[in-house]
């Protein structure tokens, strides 16, 4: 499993609640039957025109945001659908942090599972960091996931709540199926008591 | 005295297999469903470790979403989804999973069949790599959607990892409207508690006019659970979810169903038991519902006017509202009835079943669809179009003017070449209205079978009570 231990990154402001999977990448990219490419589709609809260039307006396509790792969103991140294609988008463009202040429950589950960190903020703290990367694009924040802090260019430090089990498998890289088989005992047990 | 419990946690609770000190629960799944899109690379996951699936006897696939819903005998045109629709065939048979196919009278959309067939039991924990997996939830399982990592460790291990999830009471209390129907109930829901209002929660809907509802229609509500962010929705087992169940191809049969009746019995909340969160509905106050926005949880009553981003205080909701109704090409304070419309689709795991359909076809009967309208019906499963074409109502809709298709996700989703074009307008019996969902810059009104068949009629959004 993909690890995270710290990042230091320029954020990428998305200012939308709500960003729902099929907006993260729509469904017409969810016919492939391997996980690579992704990120060429990512937010494909807000990103390129109709003639597949890209939109000049979108903030990922802004010289300024390029090669940032940590996706800045509004509320509610990830809702929709479960489609795994989404962290699978943000991670194949290069993201490795998503913050925001919630994320739908599938959206986390499958974040997790592939290095994505969701970082849940309270809402100043949300509004301190789109006021950051409106005014300087450049800035770069620290991630540390041991300790569970967000460190801002001007020193400050905020703590953001994660569950010690995902912690730790990221921590670790724990390869959650390794650690689900060896229940295969009580598995086998549970089955022969409830056939 | 025992402690009193909800529906929720004795279905939890009797699937845990273990539970180590700070960490999620080992859940053990009864039944697991397959479809073409979310699991190609759960199975390449297995290949890589060489690990065979544990209990192809709990796993059932079809296919439903990439699929055509034209005439099956014609080729599948979509190259990449024909190639991924061969990955799921390739799929089961290496894996020796049930696969109902392209040729089986039985395929259909994944959240229709599983009913269908009695796959779906109460007191069951069922999950699939799709989010309406809650539509289960209507029998008192307790099912809900996974991803694909997930997808590969239940195939491995037929368990998951999970943290137990909080519990939302929602009661509806009275008896509805003519011309309101579960689809209104579920869409109201969301309209007052938003889109990720149920986040982290697993609601139980209950009350009088839950009670009242068939199982199609409680399958219809407990599907867009998921719409207001809910792991699950669920329903208390009752007469009426054992006289749909009784029967069926893999319902439990004779002395074993006997002994399962028994124990579905036992499973509805316990009085006294408490919730972490509740919320009442007067069903005698729903009219029929109509989304305006770009997410399920923008609905108004249809005799309502567009809300105006400024009268709405907090500046995020603000811009939200704003981006919606310039996505939508609607008018703050608008009235949505007269609203013209280009597309009606009814169908989807929300709203294509028989009772569905003969809503649908209770308006569309001795009218023509309006001039310009392109009205797509697409039943749940091939069993479904086969029952409704016993009863006519095939006839009715292809008189009226509608296409009737074979079945799948279709509009819902896409995926395959059941789209709406850039800017139209669609009136939608399924479950998601964001941008772009029923194919790139279309606009979807989310509504009941009953209120998309009134706009095929009318050329608009129509309040359907003026049509019975």
């Amino acid at each position: 499993m993909a690890q995270f231990t710290s990042l230091t990154s320029r954020i990428i402001p998305l200012p939308i609640n709500d960003i729902d999977t099929d907006q993260i990448i729509p469904a017409r990219f969810l016919k492939a039957i391997s996980k690579d490419g992704m990120g060429n589709n990512l937010f494909a609809d807000w990103r390129y025109n109709t003639d597949g260039s890209p939109k000049k307006d979108f903030v990922l396509n802004k010289d300024d945001y390029k090669g940032a790792q940590i996706l800045l969103a509004g509320d509610n991140f990830g809702c929709g659908s479960s489609r795994e294609h989404a962290p699978w988008a943000l991670t194949g463009y290069g993201f490795r942090a998503v913050i925001s202040t919630s994320f739908a429950d599938i959206f986390r589950n499958n974040a997790l599972k592939n290095g994505l960190l969701p970082i849940i903020v309270d809402a100043e703290t949300h509004r301190d960091l789109f006021d950051l990367a409106d005014e300087s694009p450049r800035a770069e924040i620290g991630v540390d996931l041991a300790s569970q802090t967000l460190t801002l260019p001007n020193g400050k430090k905020v703590s953001f709540p994660i569950d010690g089990f995902a912690k730790t498998c990221l921590l670790e890289g724990v390869d959650e199926l390794g650690y689900l088989m060896k229940f295969a005992d009580k598995i086998a047990d549970y089955e022969s008591q409830h056939s | 005295m025992t402690l009193p419990l909800t529906l929720f946690q004795k279905v939890w609770n009797a699937h845990v297999v273990a539970q180590e000190k700070d960490s999620p629960a080992v859940l053990y799944v009864d039944l697991h469903l397959v479809h073409e899109v979310t699991s190609p690379q759960a199975f390449t996951g297995l290949r890589s470790r060489g690990l065979k699936v544990r209990r192809p006897d709990k796993t059932v696939a079809t296919l439903d979403h990439s699929i055509p819903t034209h005439d099956p005998s014609l080729p599948i045109l979509d190259e990449i989804a024909a190639k991924q629709i061969a990955q799921m065939e390739t799929n089961a048979k290496d894996f020796g999973l049930k696969l109902y196919g392209m040729d089986s009278p039985h395929r259909g959309i994944v959240h229709v069949i599983g009913p269908e067939l009695g796959l779906t039991q109460p007191g069951m924990t069922i999950v699939c790599g799709d989010s309406h997996t809650s539509t289960h939830g209507a029998f008192g399982a307790l099912a809900f959607g996974i991803g694909t990592t997930e997808v590969e460790h239940v195939l491995a291990t037929q368990c998951l990892l999970q943290k137990q999830p909080k519990t939302f009471e929602v009661k509806i209390e009275g008896e509805l409207q003519k011309g309101v129907s579960a689809k209104d109930i579920i869409l109201a829901l969301l309209a007052k508690i938003g889109i990720g209002g149920a986040t982290g929660h697993v609601f139980e809907y209950r009350g009088s006019a839950i009670k009242n509802l068939d199982m199609e229609q409680r399958m219809t509500i407990c599907n867009m659970s998921i719409e207001g962010g809910a792991r699950a929705g669920m329903i208390a087992p009752d007469d009426v979810t054992f006289e749909y169940a009784a029967g069926r191809e893999f319902a439990p049969k004779g002395e074993v169903w006997e002994k399962a009746l028994l124990k579905w019995r036992q499973i509805p909340t316990d009085d006294g038991a408490t919730f972490d969160k509740t919320i009442t509905l007067n069903a005698g106050d729903l009219v029929p519902m109509i989304t305006y926005g770009t997410n399920p949880g923008m609905g108004m009553k249809i005799t309502d006017h567009v809300p105006d981003p400024n009268s709405v205080k907090d500046e995020s909701q603000k811009l939200a509202l704003t981006k919606a109704l310039s996505y939508m090409g609607l008018k703050p304070n608008q009235p949505m009835i007269g609203q013209p419309i280009n597309v009606v689709f009814i169908g989807s795991c929300t709203n294509s079943r028989l009772s569905d359909l003969r809503l649908a076809a209770s308006v569309l009967k001795d009218r023509k669809v309006a001039s310009g309208v392109r009205v797509l019906i697409v039943p749940g499963s091939q069993e479904i179009k086969k029952q409704a074409e016993q009863e006519g109502l095939d006839k009715i809709f292809k008189s009226a003017g509608a296409e009737w298709r074979e079945a799948g996700c279709s509009m819902c989703i896409a995926m395959n070449s059941d789209e709406i074009l850039p800017g139209q307008y669609c009136v939608s019996t399924s479950n998601r209205n964001f941008e772009g969902r029923q194919g790139k810059g279309g606009r979807t009104f989310l509504a009941s079978p009953l209120t998309a068949a009134a706009a095929a009629v009318t050329g608009k959004v129509t309040d359907v009570r003026t049509l019975l």
